[in-house]
C-alpha cells in the first residue's frame, strides 16, 4: 500500500505545532496502525530526521498509551484502540490525517504524545478504596451481587486512554470520571466513601480544567472499551445523592 | 573485540547462600522471620526515604504499602502514568490457597505446586511463604475493589488453570492483570494525594548510585525535558519487571526494559539464573517482517481446539482443503494421555520441531493451526463463542480471519523471564539496601513459572514481603550521613551515564536502534529460545560482541538528550540488551542440563523430555560482572529440598 | 454546599435540565392555551382572561399570573446564565480544533447552542409583540388576544419568525429533556428507549402544536 501521511508536529509545548505530509510506499494490510508509524520513523530517522513522536507501550490494546487521532476520530475508524487498529482498514493511496489529543487538559508534550496527567489527580481525588494493606477483612466477609460485581467490572474495564476527552466537542472527561466512580460506587467496600468519593472527583475533574457534559455522546462512540454513556447518568444520580447528603 | 572463548570462561566464585531464610519448620520460617526483624519506631519512619523503581504489581504495591506504613517514597515510572505498567496485560487470574472449592487444596499443595511447576529449581522457603501470602492477596484485594468474578450467591469464582487439578485461580475475565494493577495503582494514588509518595512518572532510572558500598539513590532521566536527576534514599527497590524484550518479538509492552536491573547488576548485584525464560505457546504468530510484538491468547484455547500441521512438507493448501488423514495432530500422537493438554515448555517445542521441520503454516511457515472444528461439531458454535468469544474476536481482530471458521494459527512467545536479579529470603540483592521485587528477581518460580503466579508474586513481594523486610534492613543500618549530588559517588555516576548518552548522539551512524534490537532479538531466539545446543550458543556468544562493536560504530539517534527524544530511550535500552544477551547464552551454555523453561537438546530423555541433571546443576546460578564483554564470576547457591522431593516430569 | 454545587459543572447542568424542564412544563400548558384559537375568539379571549385571574380568590388578581411570570423569568435566566457560563468553559477546554473535521453528533445536539440563542431573542419579541404590544404590527389591543395573534399572523414576518423559533424549540426540547433526564440522573439502561421516545413525542407534539396556529391563521381556518 502506498500512503499520503498528514502528521502533527510540534516540537515541544512551547512551540506551535502544523501537519507535515509525508509519503510512505510498501505498507502491509497486515501491519498495524502503529506499526505503520514504526516503518515511517525507521525512514525518517535513517534519513536524518526527528521521528515522529507518539506514545505506545503494550500495543494489544489494554495499557491505554496510545493516543492519535486518525482522520477526525479518536482511534481511528475502528471501535479499538490505536495498536489493535490494522491497515487493512484503510485503502491504497489514501491521505491520513493523525492528530494528537486536543483538549486543554491534555497539553501536547511533543508531536502525538500529550500529558494526561490530569486523569492521575482525578483518580488521587478520591478513586479509590482506602483499605490499608494488611487490614482487609477475610473475601467472603462480603458477598457481592453477581449483576453489581458484574457493572463494576463493566466501568472498571476503562483503560484511561483520554479518547473519551479527545472525542468531546467540549473536551469533557465525564466518561472517564463516571467510569472510574461508578467502577467503586456500585460494590459494597466502596460505599463508606461514597459521596466523598463522586464530589471529590468531579470537583477536580473541574479543577484540571476538562469542559462540561453536553451529552453529545461522542465519548461513548469513541470509547475502545465501550464504557457506555449511561455510566454519566449514574455519575450524575451518585453526584446529587452525594450533594444531598454531604455533611460538608 | 573479546572473543567468545575468553568470556565464556567464567571464573567460579565463593558460594551464595541465602542467610536470611530461618532454620525450622518450613510454615513457620516465615513468622519467624518477622518476629526476628528489627522494626523502625513508626515515628521515625517519616524520615527515611525508600525509592521504589516500577509501578507495576509489584512497585504499585510496594510504594502503596510503605508509604501507608510512614516511609517517604520516591518512586518512579518510565510511562506517562503508574497505571499503564505491563502487569495490566495479565489476562488469566491470580492462584491463591483459599480452598473455597472444597477440592482438596491447601498452602502446602499450592507450595509442592509451585516447587514441582518450577522444576526444582526455585528456593523451598521462598516459595512456602508465597504460598501462605497468596490467601492475603484475594483478601487484600477484595477490600480494594478489585471486581473479581463472581457466582450468583456473591461469592467469588474460581478456575482451575495451567493443568493444576484444584480451581484455585480467582480472575476478572480475561483481564485480571489490568483489575489488580488497578487496585495497587489507586492504593498508590491514596499514598500520592497524602503526599506519602512522591511519584515520578515518564522518568527512567538509568543507574544505580551506591555510597559506601550501599545502595544509596538512581540516577534517572526525565523523558519529558531529558534532564538526568540524582534522587537519594536509604533503600533502593527494584520493581522494574523482567528482560524478555531482549528477544525483540515478545509479549511485553514495547518499553519494558531492563536497564534498571542490568545497571543494578553492573553495579555489583548478583543476576541469577537469566537462561531461565518461559514462553508461551498459544500466541497470535507474526505476520512479517513489520512485526513489532507478539500478543498473546489465553492458554484455555487448548482445552477445546486441536493443535495440528499437514503431515507433508510445504503443503500450501489452505486448511479447509487439507483432508483430515493428510493432519499430524502431532501433541495428540506424541502425548497421547495430555494431548493438547501438556506443559507450556512442551507444547511449545513441539511447535518448534514441526516448523523446523518445514511443516509450519503461515507466513514464514512459523505456526500451527489451532483448531475449534471438531469443538464447534461437538459444543455447538453459540457454546464455543460464549467460552471463547472475546479470544476469537481478538484473533480476528489482530489476523483479519475468522477462527469460526478456518482453523486459528499459533506460535509460541517469549512471555515471562523467571531469572533475575538474585534476591536472599528478604528480597534483598547480593549490594546491601538494594531489593528487587516481582518479575524483576529470580526468587520464587525456579526455572519454570505456573500459569497464575506471575500476579500472585508480584502482590505477594509488593503488599507483604518486602514491608516487612525492609524494616529490619532500615532499622539495623541506620545511615550515618546524607548524601546528594556532590558526592563524588554521585558525580561518578551522573557523568557516567551522560556520557554514555552523549556517546549515543554522536556516532551518527546508519543503523536505526530498532534494527540493532531486532537483530540481537531474532539472534537469541534463534539460539537461546525454546532449544539451546552447546554450539549455538556458541555461535550466538561470537555474534553478540561483533553486533556490540557495530552498535557502536553505526547507531544512529537523531535530536538531542535535552529533550523528550524516543530513539535515546530506545538506543540507551539497547545498550543494554547487547550485554544482557550475553550473559543469558553463557548461562545456558554452563548449565548443560534441561529444565523448566530451558531446553538443552543435548539432556532429553530418550522420549523427548527435559532432563535434569540435580547432582550438577541443583543450584541458581547467580552471577557477578565484571566488565562488559568479560567474563563474569558464578556464584552458587545451592538448593536443597526437604520436603518436595525431585522427580522427572512425565506427560506422555 | 450551594456554592460548591453552583461551581461545579455538573451541578450547573442540573440546574439547566431542572429549569429546562420547568419550561418544557409550561410550553404543554402553553400549547394546549393555544389550541383554544381553534374554538373561536370568544372561547380564546375568556381563556386569556382567565390566566389573569388564576388562583383567585386565595391569590389576588394577577397573583397567579406573575407567580408564573416569576418562576419562568427566573428558570429562563438560571438556564441561559448556565448555559453561557458551560459554553464558555467548553470552549476554553477544547481551544483547538482539530485539522480533519468531522461532523457526528446529531443535528438536534449540534444545534443547542445556536438554538437556545434564536429561543432567547424569540422570546423577548414574542412577549414585546403579544404580552406588551410594543412591537406589534397593527394596534395592539389588551384583552383581545385572539385578535392580536391573527394580527402578528398575518405579516409575512411574523410567521417566519415564529415557525423558524418553533422548529428550534423543537429540536431544543428533542436534545434537552432527553440531556436534563441524562443529567438529573433519571436515565437508565431500561428507560433509555422510553425516555427517547418521550423526547421525539415531546419535540413533535410541542412543534406541530405551536406551528398550526400560524398556519391555521395563513389558511384562513382561523380569522
Amino acid at each position: 500500500m502506498k500512503l499520503n501521511l498528514r502528521v502533527w508536529r510540534q516540537k515541544n509545548a512551547e512551540t506551535d505545532g502544523a501537519m507535515a505530509s509525508y509519503e510512505l510506499d510498501g505498507i502491509s494490510p497486515d501491519m498495524s496502525f502503529l506499526e505503520m508509524l514504526d516503518t515511517l520513523n525507521e525512514e525518517l530517522i535513517v534519513s536524518g530526521e526527528e521521528p515522529v513522536a507518539f506514545d505506545h507501550d503494550c500495543r494489544e490494546g489494554i495499557c491505554g498509551a496510545c493516543s492519535l487521532v486518525i482522520n477526525g476520530d479518536a482511534h481511528g475508524p475502528e471501535r479499538t484502540t490505536t495498536c489493535q487498529l490494522h491497515m487493512r482498514s484503510f485503502q491504497d493511496g489514501d491521505t491520513i490525517d493523525i492528530e494528537p489529543w486536543r483538549a486543554s487538559a491534555f497539553p501536547v508534550i511533543k508531536d502525538l504524545v500529550v500529558d494526561r496527567t490530569a486523569f492521575d489527580r482525578v483518580i488521587q481525588a478520591g478513586g479509590f478504596i482506602t483499605a490499608p494493606t494488611g487490614a482487609a477483612p477475610e473475601a467472603h466477609a462480603t458477598p457481592v451481587p453477581k449483576p453489581d460485581a458484574d457493572l463494576a467490572f463493566e466501568h472498571a474495564e476503562c483503560i484511561g486512554c483520554g479518547a473519551c476527552v479527545a472525542a468531546c466537542p467540549n473536551g469533557a472527561a465525564m466518561l472517564f470520571t463516571s467510569a472510574k466512580v461508578n467502577h467503586l460506587n456500585v460494590l459494597p467496600q466502596g460505599a463508606p466513601e461514597r459521596e466523598t468519593r463522586v464530589l471529590d472527583m468531579v470537583a477536580q475533574m473541574d479543577e484540571e480544567g476538562f469542559g462540561g457534559c453536553t451529552l453529545a455522546g461522542e465519548c461513548a462512540t469513541a470509547c475502545p472499551k465501550g464504557i457506555p454513556l449511561m455510566s454519566i447518568t449514574s455519575m450524575n444520580k451518585e453526584w446529587l445523592r452525594a450533594t444531598r447528603k454531604s455533611k460538608r | 573485540m573479546t572473543s567468545h572463548s575468553t568470556y565464556a570462561q567464567y571464573t567460579v566464585g565463593e558460594p551464595v547462600k541465602d542467610t536470611q531464610a530461618p532454620e525450622g519448620p518450613v510454615s513457620e520460617r516465615w513468622d519467624t522471620r518477622r518476629f526476628q526483624a528489627k522494626l523502625v519506631n513508626p515515628a521515625n519512619r517519616r524520615k527515611h526515604k525508600v525509592i521504589v523503581v516500577g509501578t507495576g504489581l509489584a512497585g504499585g504495591a510496594a510504594g502503596a504499602t510503605l508509604a501507608e506504613q510512614g516511609y517517604h517514597v520516591i518512586q518512579f515510572c518510565f510511562q506517562d502514568s503508574p497505571r499503564r505498567a505491563h502487569s495490566i496485560a495479565a489476562q488469566g487470574g491470580i492462584n491463591a490457597a483459599k480452598n473455597y472449592r472444597n477440592d482438596g487444596d491447601s498452602i502446602h499443595r499450592l507450595f509442592y505446586d509451585t516447587v514441582k511447576g518450577g522444576d526444582f529449581r526455585a528456593r523451598e522457603s521462598n516459595v512456602h511463604r508465597l504460598a501462605q501470602i497468596s490467601v492475603e492477596i484475594i483478601d487484600q484485594c477484595v477490600a480494594q475493589g478489585v471486581p473479581f468474578a463472581r457466582e450468583y450467591g456473591g461469592l467469588l469464582d474460581t478456575r482451575s488453570f495451567g493443568g493444576v487439578q484444584v480451581s484455585r485461580t480467582f480472575y476478572a475475565r480475561g483481564q485480571t492483570g489490568q483489575q489488580l494493577l488497578l487496585g495497587a495503582y489507586q492504593a498508590l494514588s491514596r499514598q500520592i494525594a497524602s503526599g506519602g509518595v512522591e511519584m515520578h512518572a515518564r522518568t527512567e532510572m538509568l543507574d544505580l548510585i551506591m555510597v559506601d558500598g550501599r545502595a544509596r539513590g538512581i540516577v534517572a532521566r526525565d523523558l519529558v525535558t531529558g534532564k538526568i536527576d540524582t534522587y537519594f534514599a536509604d533503600a533502593v527497590v527494584l520493581a522494574s519487571g523482567g528482560y524478555g524484550n531482549v528477544f525483540y518479538l515478545s509479549t511485553n509492552a514495547m518499553n519494558s526494559n531492563a536497564t534498571a536491573i542490568w545497571r543494578a547488576h553492573r553495579r555489583g548485584a548478583y543476576f541469577a539464573n537469566p537462561c531461565f525464560t518461559q514462553i508461551h505457546p498459544t500466541c497470535i504468530p507474526r505476520s512479517g517482517d513489520h512485526q513489532s510484538k507478539l500478543t498473546l491468547m489465553s492458554e484455555s484455547l487448548r482445552n477445546d481446539g486441536r493443535i495440528w500441521v499437514p503431515k507433508a512438507k510445504g503443503d500450501n493448501r489452505p486448511a479447509a482443503e487439507i483432508p483430515e488423514e493428510e493432519r499430524d495432530y502431532y501433541l495428540e500422537r506424541i502425548y497421547p494421555s495430555f494431548g493438547n493438554l501438556v506443559p507450556r515448555d512442551i507444547a511449545s517445542r513441539a511447535a518448534k520441531n514441526v516448523c523446523d521441520e518445514g511443516r509450519g503454516v503461515g507466513p514464514g511457515g512459523q505456526g500451527v493451526y489451532l483448531d475449534f472444528a471438531d469443538a464447534i461439531k461437538r459444543m455447538g458454535r453459540k457454546a464455543v463463542e460464549a467460552k471463547y468469544g472475546n479470544l476469537f474476536d481478538m484473533y480476528a481482530r489482530i489476523t483479519a480471519e475468522n477462527p469460526y471458521e478456518t482453523p486459528m494459527r499459533i506460535y509460541p512467545a517469549i512471555h515471562y523471564t523467571m531469572g533475575g536479579l538474585w534476591v536472599d529470603y528478604d528480597l534483598q540483592t547480593s549490594i546491601p539496601g538494594l531489593f528487587a521485587v516481582g518479575e524483576a528477581n529470580f526468587s520464587d518460580h525456579g526455572a519454570n513459572r505456573l500459569g497464575a503466579s506471575a500476579l500472585m508474586q508480584g502482590l505477594a513481594d509488593g503488599y507483604f514481603v518486602l514491608p516487612s523486610t525492609i524494616n529490619d534492613y532500615l532499622a539495623r543500618n541506620p545511615h550515618k550521613d546524607e548524601v546528594d549530588d556532590t558526592h563524588p559517588a554521585s558525580v561518578a555516576v551522573v557523568n557516567e551515564t551522560k556520557d554514555r548518552l552523549a556517546k549515543l548522539l554522536a556516532v551518527d551512524g546508519d543503523r536505526t536502534p530498532d534494527s540493532f534490537h531486532r537483530e540481537i532479538g531474532e539472534l537469541v531466539w534463534e539460539f537461546c529460545g525454546m532449544a539451546r545446543t552447546d554450539e549455538g550458543l556458541r555461535k550466538a556468544l561470537d555474534r553478540i560482541p561483533q553486533i556490540r562493536e557495530e552498535f557502536w560504530a553505526r547507531i544512529k539517534v537523531p535530536g538531542s538528550g535535552e529533550e523528550f527524544n524516543q530513539s535515546l530511550e530506545k538506543a540507551n535500552r539497547v545498550v543494554d540488551y547487547l550485554e544482557l544477551a550475553e550473559l543469558m547464552c553463557l548461562d545456558a551454555l554452563h548449565r548443560s542440563e534441561s529444565c523448566g523453561g530451558h531446553f538443552r537438546e543435548e539432556s532429553q530423555t530418550p522420549d523427548g523430555e527435559a532432563a535434569r541433571k540435580d547432582e550438577e546443576f541443583s543450584y541458581a546460578a547467580a552471577w557477578e560482572f565484571t566488565e562488559t564483554g568479560a567474563s563474569p564470576v558464578l556464584h552458587k547457591e545451592q538448593l536443597t529440598f526437604e520436603y518436595v522431593h525431585p522427580t522427572q516430569r512425565s506427560y506422555a | 454546599m450551594a456554592r460548591s454545587f453552583w461551581d461545579s459543572t455538573v451541578g450547573k447542568k442540573i440546574v439547566m435540565g431542572v429549569t429546562g424542564l420547568i419550561m418544557i412544563g409550561y410550553l404543554v400548558v402553553h400549547m394546549m392555551g393555544n389550541a383554544k384559537i381553534f374554538f373561536g375568539a370568544d372561547d380564546f379571549n375568556e381563556y386569556g382572561h382567565w390566566l389573569r385571574v388564576v388562583g383567585e380568590p386565595f391569590l389576588h388578581r394577577m397573583w397567579g399570573l406573575w407567580i408564573a411570570r416569576v418562576v419562568l423569568l427566573t428558570s429562563v435566566i438560571l438556564h441561559a446564565v448556565c448555559a453561557y457560563q458551560l459554553s464558555r468553559r467548553d470552549i476554553k477546554a477544547r481551544p483547538q480544533k482539530y485539522v480533519h473535521k468531522k461532523a457526528r453528533m446529531s443535528y438536534a445536539t449540534r444545534t443547542m447552542r445556536w438554538g437556545g440563542v434564536i429561543l432567547g431573542l424569540f422570546i423577548v419579541w414574542h412577549i414585546l409583540d403579544l404580552t406588551t404590544g410594543t412591537v406589534h404590527p397593527d394596534g395592539f389591543e389588551d384583552g383581545k388576544p385572539y385578535q392580536n395573534v391573527v394580527d402578528t399572523f398575518s405579516t409575512w414576518y411574523g410567521n417566519v419568525i415564529y415557525i423558524v423559533a418553533m422548529l428550534a424549540m423543537g429540536m431544543h426540547v428533542r436534545h434537552g429533556f432527553w440531556s436534563a433526564a441524562q443529567t438529573i440522573g433519571v436515565g437508565s439502561r431500561t428507560r433509555e428507549r422510553v425516555l427517547k421516545a418521550t423526547a421525539n413525542g415531546l419535540a413533535l407534539i410541542l412543534t406541530v402544536g405551536f406551528i398550526s396556529v400560524p398556519v391555521a391563521v395563513m389558511t384562513g381556518v382561523v380569522s
